[in-house]
């Protein structure tokens, strides 16, 4: 169990301080956040091939939050890569600060792409993934789409596109806590059989527990070694996991804990952030 | 004879040269390779050609990904779809970014003809115009618009090129040098100044020669740039003649006429009239006789300078 140790303390830590920058900007998305800590954990800091002193280094993996509300999991990854100081997190959402309410690539070092119009990510990764194959460069595009963001036209368009061009240098997660702002995707608008969906248009589908490190490094290893076709993960995730309170509760998709919700949330977390 | 050549064959041929001189350069197309003209770069270089069918919205959110990878993407389709269904992809996945994404929308204005109301972008430069970052050029000629995507490719940064569907007269010659932000005056005047863009340019100047049978000195300038619009050369006109008509095969709401009114009415107010379509939708119909009955003649060029001059 200790193989992950390292890991989880990352994940735990990224956890905290999605707590802590939204308890301070008083406003963004706590839960589909929380929800993604173990991927952006294990993409960041053993699968993929960065340089946080070099964040535009030309032959990098790249990584696109498509669900661009989750951006506090992808400022938390990267203050813990070390891309900017932690310091940083708590200016979220505020005037002048490099953290915007969504991803600004021009803004924020270790952003590969602007998001936060939901579905959009997805099909600017398939370009990343194209001119990769066309300079003929061995890196690998990550994304990560939302369950309620596969109601969008252009995820199925962008999801075509991926299979026609064979783009098996991009892998793709969906984070499938079940939840969007509205209710729960059954109420919303049904998304299911999400994996059969997938499939029928051409790509190679993992069903993994989107909060094991061991299932998710398996998927990956699964998905490199797939070609001829794009690999989605579909990640069976707790929304707001982490905080007993914000699990599975379809109110804390877009609302700020207060400075007791906060505290709370962070004892449960274990406490303070562990280096 | 006038030697007529519509601009969506320069772009065809100026996308060809220009793959040949940098291999950043990619071409997507929405499944209207043949009509965009993209089709002449898609077999020169195959291999650097994107159909991403018939989804207009993930053919610009590809070329997106595209150039944060450094790549060059050229995006084509019919420019009611380059503006409209992909308003939003365009907004926050290039202008927001001010990725290096250049939008050739071919088949714009009335002059689509016979498809009718569904195809005819009247509103796609008033929409271009309103985006930060986004620089928007209507090309008079097949010269011209070689020569802007031409230097679309040279600029940084997010363009939208304007193109059309039909033939119309060549007016510059190989010698015209066309630069991003410059208008150019291409005939001297100096009781009335007629600016038009694009498909228009040609029906100003004959307008400005039958004045001028009449003892009227027309000054007649091309306002290729729609943004960065050149201020200077609208305020000059606007100090040396007695006022502005300005021709647009566009709505006259957001689009040339309006940008040069917004110089005016801050810089140097005076008598203005626009033409252009008149808050409406256009319709089935020869495109050459759209034009006339939408008022985008020389008839009505002639008399609405003539309107101004008698103020």
């Amino acid at each position: 169990m200790d193989k992950y140790k390292d890991l989880e303390i990352i994940a735990k830590n990224m956890r905290i301080n999605i707590i802590n920058m939204l308890k301070e900007a008083k406003s963004g998305h706590p839960g589909g956040s929380l929800s993604a800590c173990e991927i952006l954990a294990a993409l960041y800091f053993k699968e993929m091939k960065i340089d946080p002193k070099n964040p535009d280094w030309v032959d990098r993996d790249r990584f696109v939050l498509s669900k661009g509300h989750a951006a506090p999991v992808l400022y938390a990854a990267l203050a813990e890569k070390g891309y900017f100081p932690k310091e940083e997190l708590m200016e979220l959402r505020k005037v002048d600060s490099m953290l915007q309410g969504h991803p600004d690539m021009k803004g924020t070092p270790g952003v590969d792409m602007t998001t936060g119009s939901l579905g959009q990510g997805l099909a600017a990764a398939n370009g990343m993934a194209l001119a990769g194959k066309m300079d003929k460069k061995d890196y690998r595009v990550y994304t990560l789409i939302g369950d309620g963001e596969s109601q969008e036209g252009i995820i199925w368009e962008a999801a075509m596109l991926a299979s026609h061009y064979q783009l098996d240098n991009i892998t793709v997660f969906l984070d499938h806590n079940g939840l969007q702002i509205d209710g729960t995707n059954l109420e919303v608008m049904n998304i299911e059989p999400i994996d059969e969906k997938f499939k029928s248009f051409g790509w190679h589908v993992i069903k993994i527990d989107g909060h094991s490190f061991e299932e998710i490094f398996k998927a990956l290893d699964e998905a490199k070694n797939i070609k001829g076709k794009p690999s989605i993960i579909v990640a069976k995730t707790i929304k707001g996991k982490g905080v007993s309170f914000m699990e599975d509760q379809v109110g804390w998709h877009g609302k700020a804990p207060t400075e007791e919700e906060a505290l709370k949330a962070i004892d449960e977390l274990g406490g303070g952030i562990n280096d | 004879m006038t030697n007529m050549i519509a601009t969506r064959d320069a772009y065809g041929e100026a996308l060809k040269e220009l793959g040949g001189i940098n291999k950043d350069i990619v071409v997507l197309d929405a499944d209207l390779s043949g009509s965009t003209k993209t089709g002449v770069f898609k077999k020169a270089y195959p291999e650097r050609f994107i159909n991403v069918g018939i989804a207009e919205q993930n053919l610009v959110a590809t070329a997106a990904g595209l150039a944060t990878a450094g790549k060059i993407p050229f995006a084509s389709t019919f420019a009611v779809f380059a503006s409209g269904r992909a308003f939003e992809i365009i907004r926050n996945s290039v202008c927001y970014p001010k990725l290096n994404v250049k939008i050739a929308a071919t088949h714009a204005g009335l002059f689509v003809g016979e498809d009718g109301a569904t195809h005819q972008a009247l509103e796609d430069l008033s929409i271009m115009r309103s985006l930060p970052n986004m620089v928007v050029l209507n090309p008079a000629d097949a010269i011209e618009a070689k020569q802007c995507i031409y230097k679309a490719a040279e600029h940084n940064g997010p363009v939208y090129i304007r193109l059309g569907r039909s033939k119309v007269p060549v007016i510059f010659d190989e010698n015209y040098k066309f630069e991003i932000g410059k208008g150019i005056e291409l005939r001297e005047g100096k009781d009335i100044t007629l600016i038009a863009t694009g498909t228009m340019v040609k029906k100003a100047i004959d307008a400005a020669e039958e004045l001028d049978k009449e003892g009227i000195s027309v000054r007649v300038i091309n306002i290729s740039t729609i943004k960065p619009i050149d201020e200077d050369i609208i305020i000059k006109a606007a100090k040396e003649t007695k006022g502005i008509v300005t021709v647009e095969e566009h709505s006259i709401i957001g689009g040339l006429g309006s940008a040069v009114a917004e110089v005016l009415v801050e810089n140097r107010p005076t008598f203005m009239e626009r033409i252009g379509t008149i808050d409406t939708f256009g319709e089935s119909g020869d495109g050459n006789f759209l034009l006339e009955k939408y008022g985008l003649n020389v008839k009505n060029i002639i008399e609405k300078a003539k309107n101004i001059l008698t103020k």
